[in-house]
């Protein structure tokens, strides 16, 4: 597969765009390394889709080059990309077999049969679809054919990288479970280059080891899940990553300090307020955020408000000031109606300055 | 007022899509539909809204036979995964086009389309086309309009499946909130166990054109009275085992679980008399780190870890059996490795050969 390189890449879909706002992707450099399993996570209309059409050849950029392996593809189209693409719904031909829909392209390309019983037979094992090649497509289950259309694109030996537009969309809960393991174990075994929209933040971090974060037509964070989860970039990204996200409390700054609502918070180092500074504000998660123990000390006081129950665990919402602020609680644990008292970590407030995460000294 | 289902059936050329549900619908109350596609929800809505008829069984509103009344006839309302609206309309519109099809005056269109926009937090946006809005202002002004109609049945079939993630989870938390202050009977299908227990209310299970099981949706949760509910109801799926009991040990049919069903933490082990079982625990309840002394150890086969960031989702092979485990932190571990991961007898489901629960854990009620 594929080293991709996109150079100085962004599109506008007006004509002559003057302005920043005019484009749906704003200028942007990126490296795809080759074997890298990647996710473009982002709310509808970030550009995600816009970036991977680019891709694919489906959009010619305004501005900026596409390099596969070196080479400059900008102007190739699509079928001379040698890409595979999944879709949101699977794209076979419900007549065929499994195995006439996997034959299909090369039969296109005049392979020798020979050569595609041997490749279809390759890919079929490696997508566990040995046991229904002679099955008929249509009666196999949406995450079936899903794998059918990932074969097809497969099934030629030149791919250079394998895309994925939301292709879980129309799966259920417990196939998806499976599908997304086994793309995982796919890629583990094989070393693809693939690329995989979404917005579901489960699906793009379960399945990448570089979750691409959009907002508002740019890239705010490329990060492994752990960073985006521990670490993130921006404000967005808290509020976007994580269900429910991070808390964001406007915060007064000073040292290793914060004061929220009138409440002192303890901070892990020292942070000086950039010039020019309008907002600053301090996120945690509420995984990272506990109710205090009867009679434990160092907590703030909050009125609870309400308690989701998710199965597994519970959220607390509460008021902090003129802030809610939501707590993770497990199965079992007890959460007063009155006197509430929320811990914060001090190691898991992250301090942002009009949005942007920065760094304090130790 | 309530809707009563009484044994319905529906048969398509000879293919049973709904068969013996029985279902009692109060006024006021949320009632969830879930279950996989093909399991019947659409089917069953339809039948609710009088869209299809019943090939058995009747429907009956507060003591009044709808069945065979056709939806026209009917005070229903219907919400569908697509965003519906009319495109030339603004959102003031739209809300408003059931009240005016009624006939309805000047006066008492603007107070309701006032008080549903209100509602739906749609105010700022009553001017604008529905094409100018987010696919959630969309599917908000599509329920609505719903809302408006004042219909004594409003059927919503999977209504934010379309919707981005994080306004999913904004409009879901408001939901119950817009269910509770409507006073219609509300009919939800999901095939998400976490949008179920989030919208609260009562669930049913469906299973291949049947209900499973209906009642308040955290006990359906906690007390699931059948395994195919217990796995409807798990996401991820529930892991399961099949044991046998004897000479008070649990032993699974390779031998590669065996311990001892003794004590307090045994929970109502202990006490199954011989025989089949079968145990089935959620993914959280399996451990990397033994929770406490009387925990039961098994040697399993890392397939697959995938990590989010803040969990992980480890998928290992026990036997025959694929196991779904959720750790906190992040835990990559090899594939094919042999790793030891913990059961917690108090955890259990325990299910007999006819798949009927016989234990269910205790759960120490948060005061």
């Amino acid at each position: 597969m594929a080293r991709i390189d996109l150079q100085g890449l962004a599109h506008a879909y007006k004509p002559n765009p003057k302005s920043e706002q005019d484009f749906a992707l704003k200028r942007l450099d990126h490296v795809w390394q080759d074997g890298g399993a990647y996710a473009l996570l982002g709310p509808s209309g970030c550009g995600k889709t816009t970036l991977l059409n680019i891709i694919s050849g489906l959009v010619t950029p305004t501005e900026g080059r596409i390099l596969f392996d070196g080479e400059d593809v900008t102007a190739l189209p699509t079928q001379q990309r040698n890409i595979a693409q999944v879709f949101q719904f699977p794209v076979i031909y419900d007549t065929m077999t499994v195995y006439e829909n996997l034959a299909f392209p090369l039969k296109n390309r005049k392979l020798p049969e020979a050569e595609i019983d041997a490749r279809v037979r390759e890919i079929a094992g490696m997508l566990e679809l040995s046991e229904s090649l002679t099955r008929k497509a249509r009666g196999l289950t949406a995450d079936a054919k899903q794998k059918i259309s990932l074969g097809r694109g497969l099934v030629r030996a030149d791919t250079a990288a394998i895309l994925f537009d939301e292709p879980l969309t129309v799966i259920d809960p417990h196939l998806k479970w499976l599908l997304r393991s086994q793309l995982k174990h796919l890629h583990r075994r094989f070393d693809f280059t693939m690329i995989y929209v979404t917005h579901d933040q489960t699906e793009a971090l379960t399945f990448a080891d570089k979750v691409v974060v959009m907002y508002e037509g740019e890239v705010v964070q490329v990060g492994t899940p752990e960073e985006l989860f521990e670490r993130p970039a921006h404000t967005f990204v808290g509020y976007f990553i994580g269900s429910p996200g991070m808390n964001i409390l406007p915060a007064e700054i000073e040292g290793d300090r914060a004061r929220v609502s009138g409440h002192e918070i303890a901070l892990a180092g020292r942070f000086a307020r950039p010039s020019g500074t309008t907002k600053v504000e301090i996120g945690i998660r509420p995984e990272f955020l506990r109710i205090a123990r009867n009679g434990e000390a160092g907590g703030v006081p909050a009125a609870l408000q309400s308690v989701e129950d998710i199965g597994r665990y519970r959220i607390a919402r509460a008021r902090l000031g003129d802030r809610e602020i939501a707590v993770m609680c497990g199965e079992q644990e007890e959460i007063p109606a009155d006197g509430l008292q929320i811990v914060f970590d001090p190691q898991r407030v992250n301090v942002y300055a009009d949005g942007h995460r920065v760094e304090g000294e130790a | 007022m309530a809707l009563e289902l009484i044994e319905i059936g529906k048969t398509v050329a000879e293919q049973p899509h709904i068969s013996d549900v029985s279902l009692r619908l109060e006024r006021g109350s949320l009632n969830v539909l879930l279950g996989p596609t093909l399991s019947g929800k659409t089917s069953l809505m339809r039948l609710m809204a009088g869209l299809d008829k019943p090939t058995s069984g009747r429907l009956v509103m507060e003591g009044r036979d709808l069945t065979g009344v056709p939806v026209r006839q009917r005070n229903v309302a219907m919400v569908y995964q697509q965003f519906i609206n009319y495109p030339t309309l603004t959102v003031y519109e739209n809300i408003a086009s059931p009240l005016k099809v009624a006939g309805a005056d000047k006066a008492t269109i603007e107070a309701e389309v006032g008080k549903a926009a209100e509602l739906l937090r749609l105010t700022p946006m009553l001017e604008r086309t529905p094409l100018e809005l987010s696919g959630g202002q969309q599917q908000r002004t599509a329920i609505a309009r719903a809302l408006v109609k004042g219909a004594e049945l409003v059927l919503l079939d999977e209504p934010l499946a379309n919707l981005d993630y994080k306004l999913r989870e904004e409009l879901r938390a408001e939901l119950p909130r817009i269910f509770q202050e409507s006073g219609a009977i509300f009919v939800y299908a999901t095939t998400e166990p976490s949008e179920a227990l989030l919208l609260g209310g009562k669930t049913a299970a469906l299973h291949e054109g049947r209900v499973a099981q209906f009642g308040p949706t955290a006990e359906v949760y906690r007390h699931p009275g059948n395994l195919t509910t217990a796995r409807a109801f798990s996401d991820p799926p529930l892991n399961v085992v099949r044991v046998e009991k004897r000479d008070g040990r649990l032993r699974s049919q390779d031998g590669l679980l065996d311990f001892a069903a003794a004590g307090v933490a045994a929970g109502g082990l202990a006490d199954l008399p011989d025989g089949g079982y079968s145990l089935g625990f959620r993914p959280h309840h399996l451990h990397l780190d033994a929770p406490h002394a009387d925990a039961v150890a098994v040697t399993a086969s890392v397939a697959v870890s995938e990590i989010t960031g803040s969990e992980s989702f480890v998928h290992v092979d026990f036997g025959a059996e694929r196991w779904v485990a959720i750790w906190h932190g992040v835990h990559e571990l090899p594939v094919d490795s042999e790793i030891q991961v913990w059961i917690d007898p108090a955890r259990v489901f325990v299910f007999d050969l006819d798949e009927r629960l016989i234990v269910a854990p205790a759960r120490a009620e948060a005061a």
